[in-house]
């Protein structure tokens, strides 16, 4: 029965196209390379449109999970795609692949930055560009806000967390271990009711 | 004594990495307490131009913990923070895919996503506040980050400009006198 169900679905989704090791590892080594501030749009991109790995509603899915689960969404996103393709080595290139070029590419920028951090106009640009740093991930939270559409209990939760965290300074162990359950349990309340 | 530090940011980050919720960047006052408050291994203005500098690379936003393997141990830090940030969610996604892949669509995965994400998108918030005052030297840096947030709020265009745009304004300011 799994077997004829297993068959049915991938029919329905995307066809399991032939993808080599090869072509995971470059094809994450592509979203890592463009992926500047955030890689999330370009791994769209690629793994949908330019190499047609999976249809749409499949990315949307892989999203969905690697959303549910500790850590960056898109490496998460890069194990499960590597692993439905070959298994552990083809999760194991698609996250190398993913963290080759941005990790050459910073050492390369904190050897620079050790080198000229002393120069005035040095301090002064990185002091500048971490002003806006913070700008900038204050501006995707409200962007993400603003998409989500929360409802008031949503919203209730997100604000607890970015209190918690944000204002009092607590252990974000606790206050994810103490407000995911709360925020999971009211969601399921919400959908019921 | 290299040793100690290599052990302590393995088990720091490795620790962080599980409850990562919505990502690196939602852990950065969480990594901000540890490293600045507890460990006292830099000072705010270092933490602040180490994620300045992880910003501006390509790449997923762990790279914040690369660079502070790198300031703390050099090459060795930089691979040993960024394996214990990575590996254990790798893991976990790597399991929890294959359980999860089979559920996906299932109502309780949106019922979980849609407790999970308020609280993912209130601790990047958190982020950027815990940045900001990070980086706050005077009125200046709390313009530049006022004006990043809006734009990356209100524009699709690639955010590194607003990190150009605050590299430039600040520059210019120090030249002209107008802020330190």
């Amino acid at each position: 029965m799994t077997e004829t169900s297993g068959e049915r679905i991938r029919a329905e989704s995307s066809p399991a196209p032939r993808i080599s090791r090869k072509a995971l590892f470059l094809g994450f080594l592509k979203i890592g390379l463009l992926g500047f501030g955030g890689v999330a749009s370009i791994a769209r991109h690629v793994i949908v449109e330019d190499r047609a790995w999976l249809s749409e509603r499949d990315y949307a899915a892989v999203l969905g999970v690697g959303q549910i689960l500790p850590g960056a969404n898109t490496v998460n996103a890069a194990v499960m795609i590597g692993d439905r393709f070959h298994g552990a080595s083809g999760a194991a290139a698609a996250v190398l692949g993913l963290m080759a070029m941005p990790i050459v590419i910073l050492i390369a920028l904190a050897a620079l930055y050790a080198r000229f951090s002393a120069l005035p106009d040095v301090r002064v640009a990185i002091a500048g560009t971490a002003a806006a740093a913070a700008g900038m991930v204050i501006g995707t939270a409200l962007k993400m806000a603003r998409r989500l559409k929360p409802t008031r209990i949503a919203l209730l939760f997100g604000l607890l967390a970015f209190a918690a965290c944000g204002l009092l300074q607590l252990s974000l162990v606790l206050v994810v271990i103490v407000l995911a359950p709360l925020s999971v349990a009211a969601a399921f309340l919400e959908r019921r009711a | 004594m290299k040793g100690n530090i290599l052990w302590q940011l393995a088990a720091t980050f490795a620790s962080i990495s599980l409850v990562a919720v919505g990502g690196a960047n939602a852990v950065v006052p969480e990594i901000h307490r540890q490293v600045v408050d507890l460990l006292g291994w830099m000072s705010d203005e270092t933490f602040a131009s180490l994620f300045a500098i992880a910003q501006t690379a390509p790449g997923p936003n762990v790279l914040v913990v690369s660079l502070i393997g790198w300031h703390m141990a050099g090459l060795a830090g930089l691979l040993v923070a960024t394996l214990a940030m990575i590996v254990p969610a790798c893991l976990l996604a790597f399991g929890a895919g294959r359980l999860l892949a089979r559920l996906a669509g299932a109502t309780w995965i949106a019922a979980v996503q849609s407790g999970l994400v308020p609280i993912a998108v209130g601790l990047i918030l958190a982020s950027g506040v815990v940045m900001g005052r990070a980086a706050d030297r005077g009125w200046l840096a709390v313009a530049i980050t006022g004006g990043a947030a809006l734009f990356v709020y209100g524009s699709k265009r690639n955010p590194l400009w607003a990190l150009a745009a605050g590299a430039v304004v600040s520059i210019v300011a120090a030249r002209l006198g107008l802020a330190a």
